[in-house]
């Protein structure tokens, strides 16, 4: 026991964190985000902390520098380090303890670094403000680290700008710069939840490496159980700023012991049996190639899709591989330079103006941002029924009706006619989208990443309810998306994009069934799986195959 | 330095020129509409109808208005601003002793004010909120509320007349010496100062402000930086754009703007000049004067824009 207490670095004794909010027309009001949690945490060793939004799990986890965000208090409790409570230590001692006893690695490496800066710069500042090495020794380590979180070019990666570094090395550098000054924690704040899949496997390999050989200890935060699962030895699930289950990685996820942990480790299993394609597509994309800069970027080529009716097609791909564009083609938004979109066997306008009312209402969007696709100055109520107004000139009470009808679809209820934007959760508001595109009876709605913003629970609530709207309404969808599990759970046709190119298109059975192309194969093999040693596994196949190439 | 940034300098400083053309146009045809001519401001109460129409043909004034444009703008191409009708000499020399002494107090008022605005910004950003923040705002704001001739005459009341540490009249010469000029000009710069100093200060507190929401103004705070060097090294490089901005609009302002502070004090510069030309209806001086104002003016700018692209990294090292 003596032994096991000289080893403790981090213990955090019923934290209690308070914030205050400003709700509009009303009082500030003080409220509680962190109830009473402790954890303690080994020298060496990885916590997970896990939760959706607004578990606090980045709250707990910047208290361990004694820093709360934007007006967050910690209002109770101890935080020890090394034995040390940080809180008594003042402004000073806090200062003295950031950036070389405890150091953060952001969620968004690209915000994080300072534009204005070489990435050297800002990646030994806080060795050389702490005093613990010279510039020289400072850069030294600092290459060292580059190299061993395999960036590329560590000699000079260091001279150039943020800007010039893609994302998934930013993320490195940032790890680095955390590493540079050789401190006893690190706090992981959703490092690698802004990546592409594929690069995100690379860049968790990367800290796994690095956790394991400076020996530091980290708190690794994500809303990710499959991620987490991969680097850390214990996990902590968190729900409204409570403590549900605390235990180790391979107890949480075989033997969860909560409801609501049992609940985010199988968030993922939705059956849908695939519908087989009939034979007559209403939306037919052929060969379309389409362009930004007046045909200087490329960002389709040459792309053929088919829609059924009822149906759903997932679009599936990395950011930059057109997916997106693909959408704006269909509504109209950026006309194709070449090719043709057919709807119900005529050509649909190439230009959003040139189409006729009727086109527009047959073909409804829903967005990824829920907050920003809606008028916060207007009601659900009045949200709902522009399209029953612009549509259908429906009037009065009819329309109120049908509003309420729709809401009732959605799961809300009329209850919520009344109520702003501002007052719906993350899903209350992207139902609410829902309900204003089926409030046109389009034949087909487009969900560009509608589920990506949302928690892993809400948005199988989400997927859930488009489901069962389809099998009412015969809607089909164009489904974008970059999480293959989504695509597995909806899907009944899927094209898998890269570069502006449809690399993989079929029937969902068969796109998913080996053999497949090298980057399917390399996406599919990308995804967390929720399994002890997945990470290694895929590097080690993924370094095979590179072997035999 | 590489090939975007001397593309859009090129583009800038082109630019620039196009527009100075544009404003001459102006300033010609601006004239032009005034009633009555050249001629008449000459011969005044002495004209006759023959005399006119002589001295008309002599200065040219029957051709039509674009080769008169054309002219007038040739001449000022190769330095020749042509003559004042009121003492009959020549412009461009009595213009370049005034604009010396014009640039000089706008150089030493913007010698003060832009480095003591830029730290009031700073300050006030760092003590945000504070009691700290609210003096300077408030005492900003109360100095650029009045106006400039009240805050002149005021001063004059305090320091000239009441302790008479520096005289009333700001008279300069050519030979003076360099501290009793600094002297002479003390009080016109300190109302020039007190003129410009909060729009200035105030645009890099709420540009910095701006700047402070960053991610990565978080970054420098768990590094463990202090307060001020994470103002210093991380907000205030990258709000350096809107604040050139807002500092070349305020120097523009020392230069052309300085007309009533330079008649409050008497002091010998552009101002002073345009000022007695106008309420002498000479026209041709009134050109010269409005066309070296328009060029000061769109210089600056020229020069803010080069320098805010400059400062963008994204620029100065494209990937």
């Amino acid at each position: 026991m003596a032994d096991k207490k000289s080893n403790l670095l981090l213990d955090i004794r019923n934290l209690r964190i308070e914030a205050t909010v400003y709700p509009p027309g009303e009082p500030p009001k003080n409220i509680v985000i962190v109830h009473d949690v402790s954890l303690t945490l080994e020298k060496g060793k990885v916590l997970g902390l896990i939760g959706e939004s607004g578990a606090g799990k980045s709250t707990i986890g910047l208290s361990s520098m004694g820093y709360g965000r934007g007006g967050v208090r910690i209002t109770g409790g101890e935080v020890l380090l090394n034995g040390r409570d940080i809180l008594k230590g003042g402004k000073q001692g806090l200062r003295k303890l950031r950036g070389h006893e405890v150091c953060y690695v952001a969620q968004s490496a690209a915000a994080a670094f300072n534009p204005a800066h070489r990435l050297m710069d800002q990646v030994v500042e806080a060795t050389l403000l702490h005093g613990r090495a010279t510039r020289a020794e400072a850069e030294k380590r600092a290459i060292k680290l580059f190299k061993a979180l395999s960036l590329p070019d560590p000699e000079h990666i260091g001279e150039r700008f943020p800007h010039q570094v893609s994302g998934g090395q930013l993320q490195r550098v940032m790890t680095a710069m955390a590493l540079c000054s050789e401190p006893d924690l690190i706090v992981f704040d959703e490092p690698t939840t802004a990546l592409d899949v594929t690069t995100q496997i690379d860049v968790l390999a990367a800290i796994k490496v690095a956790i394991r050989e400076t020996g530091v200890a980290a708190l690794y935060i994500t809303h990710d159980l499959a991620v987490v699962a991969q680097v850390s030895d214990e996990i902590m699930v968190l729900r409204h700023g409570r403590l549900v289950e605390w235990g180790g990685t391979r107890q949480i996820i075989k033997e969860p012991r909560q409801d609501y942990t049992n609940a985010l480790v199988s968030v993922h299993e939705i059956e849908h049996e695939e519908k087989k394609p009939g034979t007559a597509s209403f939306l037919s994309v052929k060969n379309v190639t389409a362009a930004y800069g007046g045909g200087k970027v490329k960002v389709l080529k040459n792309v053929s899709v088919d829609i059924y009716p009822g149906q759903t097609l997932a679009v599936v791909g990395e950011s930059g591989s057109g997916k997106s564009t693909l959408a704006r083609a269909v509504t109209g938004l950026l006309p194709p330079e070449q090719g043709s979109i057919t709807f119900d066997g005529r050509p649909l306008a190439n230009r959003l103006a040139d189409r006729p009312k009727e086109d527009l209402r047959q073909l409804q969007m829903i967005y990824q941002m829920a907050d920003v696709a809606m008028n916060p100055r207007q009601t659900v109520g009045t949200i709902i029924g522009r399209p029953l107004e612009f549509y259908f000139g429906m009037r009065g009470r009819e329309r109120d009706a049908r509003v309420n009808e729709l809401l009732d679809k959605i799961e809300m209820g009329k209850g919520f006619n009344d109520r702003y934007p501002a007052e719906l959760s993350g899903g209350q508001k992207q139902r609410v989208c829902i309900a204003r595109s089926l409030a046109a009876k389009p034949k087909l709605i487009i969900c560009d990443e509608v589920t990506s913003a949302l928690d892993p629970l809400v948005a199988n609530g989400i997927l859930k309810l488009l489901l069962d709207l389809q099998a009412e309404e015969n809607v089909a969808y164009l489904f974008i998306t970059h999480d293959l599990a989504t695509v597995k759970s909806i899907a009944d046709s899927i094209a898998v994009m890269y570069r502006g190119e449809v690399v993989r298109y079929g029937p969902k059975s068969e796109v998913l069934k080996p053999p497949f192309d090298a980057y399917t194969d390399l996406l599919l093999s990308s995804v967390p799986e929720m399994e002890m040693g997945w990470l290694e596994k895929a590097i080690k196949n993924r370094r095979m195959e590179s072997a035999g190439n | 330095m590489s090939s975007p940034i001397l593309k859009l300098v090129a583009q800038r400083v082109a630019l620039g020129i196009l527009l100075l053309l544009a404003v001459s146009v102006l300033i010609f045809a601006g004239t032009q509409v005034l009633p009555g001519d050249v001629a008449q401001s000459i011969l005044g109460q002495a004209a006759t109808p023959e005399s006119l129409a002589n001295l008309r043909a002599e200065l040219g004034l029957n051709d039509p208005a674009y080769i008169r444009y054309f002219r007038w703008l040739g001449g000022v191409m190769t330095g020749d601003l042509g003559t004042a009708l009121s003492s009959g000499q020549d412009i461009a020399t009595s213009i370049g002793g005034r604009l010396w002494n014009t640039l000089f107090l706008a150089f030493c008022a913007a010698l003060i004010s832009v480095p003591l605005a830029i730290l009031l910004g700073l300050l006030a950003v760092r003590y945000r909120n504070g009691w700290v923040d609210k003096l300077i705002s408030g005492l900003a704001l109360a100095s650029t509320s009045f106006p400039e001739f009240f805050i002149g005459y005021l001063l004059v009341y305090f320091f000239a007349v009441q302790w008479q540490i520096f005289p009333g009249i700001s008279t300069v010469y050519d030979g003076m010496p360099f501290l009793e000029r600094m002297q002479a000009i003390a009080l016109p710069a300190a109302a020039l100062t007190l003129v410009v100093l909060a729009q200035m200060m105030r645009m890099t507190r709420a540009a910095i402000l701006n700047v402070m929401q960053s991610a990565y103004v978080e970054t420098a705070e768990l590094k463990g930086l202090s307060a001020f060097s994470i103002i210093r090294k991380h907000a205030l490089p990258n709000a350096v754009a809107p604040i050139i901005n807002v500092v070349m609009l305020n120097l523009a302002y020392l230069i052309v703007g300085v007309v009533v502070v330079e008649v409050i004090f008497v002091y010998p510069g552009m101002g002073q000049y345009l000022v007695d030309h106008v309420s002498k209806r000479d026209v041709p001086v009134v050109q010269a004067v409005g066309l070296i104002f328009a060029a000061v003016y769109i210089a600056l700018n020229i020069v803010a824009d080069i320098a805010s692209i400059v400062a963008n990294p994204r620029l100065r090292h494209p990937k």
